[in-house]
């Protein structure tokens, strides 16, 4: 089984130089850590910036300055800012290379859920529809299996879809799923060192070929 | 020169609010919000508020302060999750609430202002946000139809702006700034710092005086940090809570 750190890491793996790459909030934030040596990566913070530093130090906070979680941060030399319409042109024309985000359920189609409950308070959407239907590559970092041991990838989506059929990998604890296309099956990549395939079975709800 | 500058927020909303009008708000969270604005709609006391801002404050700042007040009727935005009292008013059914995705949002503001009435997006295809919506096919996609936004009242918080109204933001205070400055019948702007004419560079201003019918200079800003993170040792990205 790999840690949360471990899965951030892999999910790293998937970087390519040149990437123009939105991390969600939580666990996709810590892929930043993860960035191999000798790949360059800009990362876009949907609140209206381009090449979004790491946190500041101590003292250094600027309000101004802060991410799509509201977290403080700083600026590089490649920065540069706009308004949240260029932003949201840059997601949904296609111009950002990667997303990576969390999910509650994502589907053997390539749907993903992750911004209701229904009978919960909502918070809303915020910037996540948009991201999964405007950028190229879509991975979801998730656990494996939601708090009641039921698994998140699923046959179909229970709760209300963020997006139709638009994800390409997830990465869980256990394993990494990812389909060549949208449209087409997912499929067994990797897994975590100590997960057997029948574990992995037992633990998934969805279709995938191994 | 028409004269754009008034000299308090006050004097700046005199004769442009009226009970259930629209009112777009500047803003990512709390950062970029126009402060002096939003204080001097509380002490006017208009009612049953449409408000078009992609977050709703925090208890007790930001347009929390209308929300206290029961000014704001019913919220257009993407993201409402840091209000407590929002929450308390709509499961109460006091509030109505549309949540926009946030691109959809910003899009249907920039449309507004440019005049135009809808626009196809493939955000939000197969979800909730399409119920209802025209459906078309471009290219072999499905797209849904959504309609332009404009407000009674833009209120904006840029940086800097000369007497002409241009304006320059600074960093993400940006966002949702100057798309809501095209989109406000009356836009009406609050700064840190009014400089002389000629003193902007042409070719650094974000948003164009011709989207600016008021202006102010904002006095006693909090600028209060949401999530205070910082470095941790060794460990750029993971921060910590300062």
């Amino acid at each position: 089984m790999w840690t949360r750190d471990q899965q951030a890491a892999r999910a790293a793996q998937e970087l390519k130089d040149g990437f123009y790459v939105n991390l969600g909030i939580g666990m996709p934030t810590l892929v930043a850590n993860h960035i191999p040596d000798g790949i360059d990566v800009t990362l876009q913070s949907e609140n209206g910036m381009l090449g979004m530093g790491p946190f500041p130090y101590a003292g250094e906070e600027d309000p101004d300055l802060i991410n799509a979680g509201k977290q403080t941060i700083t600026e590089l030399d490649r920065t540069s800012y706009f308004s949240s319409a260029d932003s949201f042109a840059m997601i949904r024309g296609g111009h950002v290379d990667l997303s990576i985000l969390g999910a509650m359920e994502v589907a053997e189609n390539g749907d993903i859920a992750n911004w209701m409950i229904p009978g919960k308070m909502v918070k809303g959407m915020g910037g996540a529809m948009d991201l999964v239907a405007g950028v190229k590559k879509i991975i979801v970092l998730m656990e494996h299996n939601a708090r009641d041991g039921s698994a998140k990838f699923k046959t179909a989506c229970t709760l209300p879809l963020t997006g139709k059929g638009v994800v390409d990998m997830v990465i869980s604890e256990l394993a990494v799923l990812a389909r060549p296309a949208k449209g087409a099956l997912f499929r067994l990549i990797e897994l975590a060192p100590g997960v057997d395939l029948e574990t992995l079975r037992a633990r998934t709800e969805g279709h995938f070929e191994a | 020169m028409a004269n754009k500058l008034y000299p308090d927020a006050k004097a700046a909303l005199d004769g442009l609010l009226f009970d259930g009008m629209t009112i777009m708000s500047g803003g990512f969270g709390l950062c970029g919000i126009p402060e002096n604005l939003i204080a001097a709609l509380r002490d006017s006391g208009v009612k049953g508020i449409t408000a078009i801002s992609n977050n709703a404050g925090v208890d007790g700042f930001g347009l929390g302060l209308l929300l206290e007040t029961r000014q704001i009727a019913r919220m257009i935005s993407s993201y409402v999750g840091e209000n407590k009292e929002f929450e308390r008013q709509y499961l109460a059914g006091e509030l109505q609430l549309e949540f926009n995705p946030q691109g959809t949002l910003a899009e249907r503001i920039r449309a507004g202002g440019a005049g135009i009435p809808g626009f196809y997006t493939k955000t939000g295809v197969g979800t909730l946000v399409a119920d209802g919506k025209e459906h078309k096919d471009f290219n072999g996609e499905t797209y849904i139809l959504e309609t332009g936004l404009v407000a009674d009242v833009s209120i904006v918080k840029a940086w800097k702006a000369d007497p002409y109204g241009n304006l320059v933001f600074r960093k993400t205070a940006r966002n949702f700034n100057p798309v809501m400055a095209t989109a406000g019948k009356v836009t009406v702007v609050e700064v840190e710092e009014l400089v002389g004419p000629g003193e902007l560079d042409p070719d650094g201003i974000h948003t164009p005086g011709i989207f600016v019918q008021r202006l102010i200079v904002g006095t006693d800003y909090e600028k209060r940090i949401e999530q205070r993170t910082v470095r941790e040792p060794g460990n750029p990205a993971a921060g910590e809570k300062a």
